[in-house]
């Protein structure tokens, strides 16, 4: 059979969880605030995908307890952040590293079993297509729903009313509170939103990427996925673009071992961070574009003086 | 009700009293945790802080794994309050392992005296080219070094899995990815004999001190601290922004590599694929719970490395995951940072009748 | 007897007992006043007087912690923006609240309550803005937009929810003076249809032309009440500071040596929102003040970076200080020859918030024995800053208090001190005194004249036109990044500086025509 196929297959397997968290980030950084505990969430999302598949036997409830664990470690980071004004670094950094910690905690007793994995679904009449078939119709349906995950996103943020507003604190949440918007509830639904992308794209990562849960499995791709959100210069579409692209550098080891290439495998493991060293590097150099995109108040706690 | 209240200066005393404030917190949730888990958490809490300590040996665990969260500490300290926010320490870490090791390698059971000193050059030396990397990303190209420093890491990793799977390893060692033990004049020796103590915590605690004064009293640490607290100000001053950041990352490296090499020609005494349970990571709530101070990291790292020991000790003791140990590191710096609000911030209550103007419904006619 | 010629309206809104206390200062004491519909009612009184905080507890924006308000004969509790606008109150505020990043009808479209279609709104602002004489296009960017355009933008988006009372908070700070008389247009057409006004201003001449009635606020408290037609500056300078405005005098005197050399400096700027500067050159000699005048956004901050050295010139020639070329030198290295600068932002850039007054010393003052091969002096500082707390009355606890703890004056007379006591040859200051009370207002113009007379060469950037007309000895204005000749004040009037600051100020590139003039005025004088 044509390798290209099963090699553009996987590569739309290994975007979709980058997609999931990558959209979520976008619109959290929008509203102006930097959640670096995407990886902690992610792995939260996977161990409590993977459990709560493996005790009903339910695919859709796996992804349903992740979406849900991710909002509750998110509202750990909110409380912090926006009620108590806690340093949005090091509290992403607090939520990363607990979300490690709690996830191969609670997954000890996980390691090694077996799951029900999410299988693609068939669509009678346009699977069958040879070809492209396979390459657009024989996907499992998180994948589907990450492109509508998009368009939602996009039409949030350049055509709806509640993006404006969302786009505008993120932009000046001091005018935005001095109008009568109020900050603190946009946003705390952003971050929210945040959370249950990330777990969503953590238990599909145990779910049907590998299909198992091991400690750390994430292996760094929540921090891809922020990333991703620079590299899309906070723009839907170039983030899934980003998506896509990074989900072939990762997949690039089969690619390399399908053409009989002597590299080792530990190198070829690098490329993917190595890519998005070079990203950030390419993104960064011009000052004017972060100037341009990047939302003003990121990353600065926002007190409103009664 | 409560309101919250800026304060017109920030409280020094809640600056020191946060963190006995965070370490109570993350001890009760510890204790609701233990008994959540099933467990009697009395003897949890014996297991976890008591009994790691009751032993010549155990003290001197102590002291071994503060030496390398001491020494990312003092580096990170410095960058943070620099505002160079080096997340991969344990990258650099990683590779002054690497270089120092590869070195002791090279000089295979040589008993020569130079191979020590050459080692620990080497070790800092190679955390310090990581370092270079970021430093080198964020001068030139405004590349943001969280996530650089960040994807150093897994690289790092990389290479020294493919070194200990690949040329280095060991080919008496039964396929295990290690490398051939150290020789005698490479491995650190035991400064107190029944513990496995090395010279590090010594190099450690002698760069506290060191750091210290570079902080407190040198103009160059001050340039530093503006630099973090106020970038418009440095730029006024003509600090250059750039001789900060390197030097920063540089110290942040050199530290870093010196903690590895210390772990790999001290208690390890070979290359292998598991060099640090996250030390790097675990550097920066240390560096935090110190309130970027030398001193203050000097107490953390004992903190944090006690820490560890309890996790190891839950393990061996009670079945429970290692794991245990990030959980509660999680948890100290959630409550760090709670607590740190106390700092800016104080709570006044307001009391209902205060806050509202009187409201008769009736209207009334005023006259001109 | 009530001359202000509303006796029989009843007033639309009046306050009663307001007060207001913060950790630091009590910003209102006991505050009353009453306006009517049709009535400008001025809120009067120098920076710190509270006049500010007044006007967010009638916004919404703040609650106040006694007092009463009635509106329309009803007492309400104002708790929210959004209900004050409701209520029909609407302001506009003197840092503007706009998004720059969005356009002119997206930043409405927010402001608005209810949300209205698209191109219904467009239609709606251009009528509303062209009605009233201040035009503007719902599409545009507001970064792409001048700080008159853009406080028309947010008088604009209080004209559409028809208001009843309209705050106008320091409105001409940002306008040119031919901007104010047509915002004074807009503003009497407003009241004649029976909108109240309260304008808030420390300007008295304006307040003086505008005005039908004034409240004044000293301290926190209501100093007096006045109708400004009947009163005079002095009386109304003496209700709001309780003394006399001293004045500063400039003696005339011969400018020696040319001390810092700007020619033909063109800088792009890499900030998206920022204004290039364009072939612009001056120069100051010592023993002179150089003030250049424009509203903000003109390039001021551009200039200022290029000047200190906060940003390096692409050529090194095109600055010189003291006869050598500076441009390519950190701002460091330019004080090492001799040069200091007063910054526009106080806390954050001239001083660091959370350092002690010691410590802020050492920011400039490293090179007065405060640093000694490397290692820090506690004492040398401790010593050079009490030294500048006496020498310029800077009100605070003690050296050892942190920057963020003084008042705006004191700072500023702090940071103006320190820069004044490192003995400099050439000094630059931009806004010297904005945000600061008069007191400390006129211990920093005395100051710098001071400087001048002991034969510094100084440039003075400022918003404040009277402020220049006072203290400098030329004056040039600054416009979209080019810099018009310079001219003394004496030969020049407001109104030829309002209309060079739109620009227009001829193909006069250089200063010579302008020294050559005052060269032979001074051989006429001799003959």
């Amino acid at each position: 059979m044509n390798p290209l196929v099963p090699m553009i297959a996987s590569t739309v397997v290994a975007a979709t969880p980058l997609i999931y968290a990558a959209l979520g980030e976008t619109v959290v950084e929008r509203s102006g605030v930097l959640n670096l505990g995407i990886e902690g969430m992610m792995l939260i999302g996977a161990v409590s995908g993977f459990a709560a598949t493996h005790a009903t036997g339910n695919d859709a409830a796996g992804f349903v307890a992740a979406a849900f664990a991710g909002v509750a470690l998110s509202l750990i980071f909110g409380f912090l952040t926006l009620n108590l004004q806690t340093n949005q670094v090091a509290t992403g950094l607090a939520l990363t590293l607990f979300g490690i910690g709690l996830s191969a905690f609670v997954g000890y007793n996980y390691a090694g079993l077996p799951v029900n994995r999410l299988e693609p679904i068939t669509i009678p009449g346009l699977t069958t297509i040879p070809v492209l078939g396979d390459l657009l119709f024989h996907y499992d349906i998180m994948v589907y729903l990450s492109i509508a995950l998009f368009l939602g996103v996009q039409w949030f943020l350049t055509k709806s009313r509640a993006g404006l507003t969302l786009r505008a604190i993120g932009e000046s949440p001091g005018v935005a509170h001095a109008i009568g918007k109020s900050v603190l509830t946009t946003r705390y639904l952003a971050v929210m939103f945040g959370g249950a992308t990330a777990g969503i794209a953590g238990a599909y990562l145990s779910l049907v990427q590998t299909p198992m849960w091991v400690e750390g499995m994430s292996a760094g791709k929540g921090w891809i996925a922020l990333a991703l959100v620079v590299f899309g210069t906070w723009k839907p579409t170039r983030v899934v673009i980003g998506a896509y692209l990074f989900g072939g550098v990762t997949q690039f080891q089969l690619f390399a071992q399908g053409f009989g290439l002597p590299i080792p495998t530990e190198f070829l493991s690098m490329l993917p961070y190595a890519a998005t060293i070079i990203v950030l590097v390419i993104i960064c150099r011009d000052p004017k574009t972060i100037l341009l995109n990047q939302p003003a108040s990121l990353g600065r706690s926002f007190h409103s003086a009664a | 009700m409560l309101r919250l209240e800026r304060r017109a200066t920030p409280s020094s005393i809640m600056s020191v009293v946060s963190p006995v404030l965070a370490a109570i917190g993350m001890l009760v949730t510890g204790f609701l945790l233990f008994k959540l888990l099933g467990q009697d958490p009395v003897e949890a809490f014996y297991l976890f802080f008591i009994k790691p300590l009751s032993t010549t040996y155990g003290i001197g665990e102590l002291l071994l794994k503060t030496t390398p969260l001491l020494l990312c500490g003092l580096g990170l300290a410095l960058g943070f309050r620099a505002n160079v926010w080096n997340i991969g320490a344990e990258g650099q870490l990683t590779m002054g392992a690497i270089a120092g090791g590869g070195v002791a390698l090279w000089f295979g059971d040589s008993d020569s005296s130079f191979a020590m000193p050459v080692m620990l050059l080497a070790g800092i030396l190679g955390g310090m080219a990581w370092a270079a990397i970021p430093a080198f990303l964020r001068t030139r190209f405004n590349t943001n070094e969280i996530l650089v420093t960040l994807m150093l890491v897994y690289i790092a990793q990389l290479a020294l899995s493919w070194l200990v799977h690949g040329p280095w390893r060991d080919p008496q060692g039964q396929n295990y990815p290690q490398s051939q033990g150290f020789g005698d004049a490479e491995t650190m020796s035991v400064l107190i004999s029944g513990t496995r103590v090395t010279w590090g915590i010594v190099y450690a605690l002698g760069l506290a001190l060191v750091a210290w004064i570079f902080s407190q009293k040198t103009f160059a640490g001050f340039r530093m601290q503006v630099a973090g607290l106020a970038p418009a100000a440095a730029a006024y001053a003509g600090f250059s922004e750039k001789r900060n950041i390197w030097i920063a990352l540089m110290l942040c490296g050199a530290t870093a590599g010196l903690a590895g090499i210390c772990e790999v020609a001290g208690p390890i005494g070979r290359l292998q694929q598991q060099i640090s349970p996250g030390y790097g990571f675990a550097a920066i709530i240390v560096a935090w719970i110190g309130r970027l101070h030398p001193i203050g990291v000097v107490f953390g790292a004992l903190l944090m490395s006690l820490l560890y020991l309890g996790g190891e000790s839950a393990q061996m003791g009670m079945g429970l995951p290692s794991a245990i140990t990030g959980l509660f590191q999680g948890l100290l710096l959630f409550y760090l940072l709670a607590a740190d609000l106390f700092i800016t911030f104080r709570l006044k209550r307001i009391a209902p009748a205060e806050r509202t103007a009187v409201k008769p419904t009736a209207r009334v006619e005023s006259t001109a | 007897m009530d001359q202000s010629g509303f006796a029989d309206l009843k007033p639309r809104l009046v306050l009663t007992g307001i007060t207001k206390r913060y950790p630091s200062v009590v910003a209102n004491d006991d505050v009353s006043l009453s306006v009517r519909p049709g009535e400008i009612h001025a809120v009067l009184g120098e920076n710190g007087a509270g006049k500010s905080t007044l006007m967010k507890i009638i916004y919404g924006v703040t609650k106040p912690d006694a007092g009463t308000i009635m509106w329309n004969g009803l007492y309400e509790t104002i708790t929210a923006p959004s209900q004050a606008r409701r209520m029909g109150i609407g302001m506009v505020f003197q840092h503007f609240s706009l998004f720059e990043t969005l356009t002119v009808w997206e930043n409405i479209a927010l402001a608005l309550d209810e949300p209205v279609a698209t191109a219904k709104l467009a239609t709606q602002i251009t009528e509303v803005s062209e009605r009233y004489g201040l035009p503007i296009d719902p599409y545009r960017l507001v970064h792409s937009m001048s700080v008159g355009e853009r406080q028309r933008v947010e008088i604009v988006r209080c004209l559409l929810q028809e208001p009843k009372l309209l705050i106008m908070d320091e409105p001409t700070s940002v306008l040119t003076p031919q901007a104010v008389l047509i915002l004074f247009k807009t503003l009497r057409r407003l009241a004649s249809e029976g909108c109240s006004i309260l304008y808030i201003s420390h300007k008295l001449d304006e307040i003086r032309a505008l005005c039908d009635t004034a409240t004044v606020l000293r301290g926190g408290r209501v100093s007096g009440g006045a109708i400004p037609r009947n009163e005079t500056n002095e009386s109304l300078a003496r209700l709001m500071i309780g003394g006399e405005l001293a004045e500063c005098h400039l003696t005339p005197r011969e400018a020696k040596e040319v001390r810092l050399d700007v020619e033909h400096l063109t800088l792009a700027t890499p900030d998206p929102f920022g204004t290039s500067l364009k072939d612009i050159s001056l120069n100051v000699r010592s023993g002179e003040i150089l003030g250049i005048a424009g509203v903000s956004g003109n390039g001021q901050k551009e200039l200022m970076t290029a000047l200190s050295g906060e940003r390096p010139s692409t050529s090194g020639s095109m600055i010189r200080l003291f006869g050598q070329p500076v441009g390519h030198l950190n701002p460091a290295q330019r004080r090492a020859l001799g040069l200091t600068f007063v910054p526009e932002e106080r806390l954050g850039r001239g001083a660091v918030p959370p350092m002690s007054l010691a410590y802020n010393a050492l920011l400039t003052g490293a090179r007065k024995g405060m640093v000694q091969r490397g290692i820090i002096h506690p004492a040398v500082m401790k010593t050079f800053s009490k030294n500048v707390i006496e020498r310029f009355k800077v009100k605070c606890g003690d050296e050892q208090s942190v920057a963020s703890s003084l008042s705006g004056g004191n700072l500023q007379k702090f940071i103006v001190g320190r820069e004044t006591m490192l003995q400099p040859k050439m000094m630059i200051v931009a806004q010297p005194t904005w945000g600061v009370d008069v007191g400390a207002a006129q211990l920093i113009r005395q100051a710098l004249i001071d400087l001048r007379d002991q034969g510094v060469a100084i440039l003075v950037i400022s918003e404040e036109l009277d402020e220049l007309f006072t203290i400098s000895d030329r004056l040039a204005v600054l416009a979209a990044g080019r810099l018009s000749p310079s001219v003394k004040p004496a030969e020049t009037s407001i109104e030829q500086i309002g209309i060079w600051m739109s620009g227009k100020f001829g193909d006069h590139a250089s200063d010579s025509t302008a020294s050559v003039n005052s060269h032979m005025e001074t051989a006429h004088a001799q003959a």
